[in-house]
């Protein structure tokens, strides 16, 4: 038995980790970067329709919900505004 | 004409201070007149792995706010001509520094300096992006480690959205550069591979620095590597950087295993 096998008893080699991290990392940086400056958008939007149907109906602004979600080939913006029920006198005297 | 160079990467530990301090070495060991500003304020560490500790009076929060004049600040290297130190503060407030405040110091600079390297604190809070916020270019220093990437992304969006340069609508250009490159896990196929990081960043790469004990070396003697040890590996690697840097066509070197008599023996016996 030669001495040079106690150098070369080595573990079977672990399958090759990194392309796992390269494919981790686009599903996540591909996400990222898609909701990156999100926020700010929909802030902007909250506040200009907050300002647009206030203007003719008094509303609560903590009950104006504005949401987006991304897809992969189309995305949506749900906007969710509660009325109050006193609404209808306000319609009628801008109407 | 001046240029400033901020060096980044969102991530702590990869290799900011060691790569502003070896390059910074390198372009004033080619002749450039060359200031290194440490913008890492209650951590500062450049002066550390320089080699001025001990020198330091006056840091760039004193400029700022009137103290000091920034000549009394500036610590010329000892070694090299040329070479020289804006400290941060060890002591101070960060909120201290304002972005009128650096404006005007970076504006300043710009008269004697060639170029101004910024040595970012890690993270991406205001100390970063007041690191960034004047620069020209940017070097994102980056280990082939998935965390290390997903934050290189992260400064790449805020280097094209929060610099003066981005505001203007101009580019920052900028440059990767990985660090602490181990051969010997990229040949059992354990780290992210080059390509695939350039591929996600989509940024050109400005050099690849080999993990190496000589870098552990000069920092612990306070020298830059490139001037500690120039013919070793990283050091070599940061020189080829660097005149990429300054637009000379380099060729690429990836580092590769340095076979040692017992992988030598290993691959006889395999074969």
């Amino acid at each position: 038995m030669s001495i040079l096998r106690l150098f070369s008893s080595r573990p079977a080699p672990a399958p090759a980790s990194a392309p796992i991290a390269r494919e981790r990392l686009q599903i996540l940086l591909a996400h990222e970067r898609g909701s990156r400056g999100q926020p700010d958008l929909l802030m902007l939007l909250r506040e200009e329709i907050l300002a647009v149907v206030s203007r003719h109906v008094a509303l609560d602004p903590e009950k104006v919900i504005v949401r987006m979600e991304r897809g992969k080939t189309v995305s949506t913006l749900e906007v969710d505004i509660e009325l109050p029920n006193e609404l209808a006198p306000v319609l009628a005297a801008t109407g | 004409m001046a240029k400033v160079l901020v060096v980044t990467s969102g991530k702590g530990g990869v290799g900011k201070t060691t790569s502003t301090a070896a390059m910074g070495a390198a372009l004033a060991q080619s002749g450039k007149k060359v200031v290194v500003v440490d913008f890492d304020v209650g951590l500062r560490n450049l002066d550390l792995v320089m080699g001025a500790e001990r020198r330091v009076v006056f840091d760039l929060i004193n400029v700022v706010q009137g103290v000091a004049k920034l000549s009394q600040a500036l610590i010329r290297d000892k070694r090299l001509e040329g070479l020289w130190l804006l400290p941060a503060s060890q002591t101070k407030d960060k909120d201290a520094l304002t972005d009128e405040g650096v404006g005007n110091v970076i504006a300043e600079l710009r008269k004697t300096y060639d170029w101004i390297l910024c040595d970012s604190p890690a993270g991406i809070e205001r100390g970063a992006t007041l690191a960034m916020r004047f620069a020209d270019e940017a070097l994102i220093v980056t280990n082939p480690e998935v965390s290390s990437v997903r934050d290189s992304d992260r400064i790449i969006g805020l280097l094209d959205s929060k610099t003066v340069k981005a505001e203007n609508g101009e580019r920052v250009e900028k440059h990767i550069l990985i660090t602490r490159y181990d051969p010997a896990r990229a040949a059992r196929g354990e780290m992210i591979s080059i390509d695939d990081i350039l591929e996600i960043l989509a940024t050109p790469l400005l050099g690849i620095i080999p993990e190496s004990q000589d870098v552990l070396r000069a920092s612990n003697v306070g020298s830059p590597v490139t001037l500690n040890n120039p013919a070793s590996a990283p050091a070599r690697a940061y020189l080829d950087a660097t005149r990429r840097l300054l637009g000379e066509t380099v060729p690429m070197l990836v580092p590769t295993e340095r076979k040692g008599l017992m992988d030598l023996l290993r691959g006889r016996r395999a074969a």
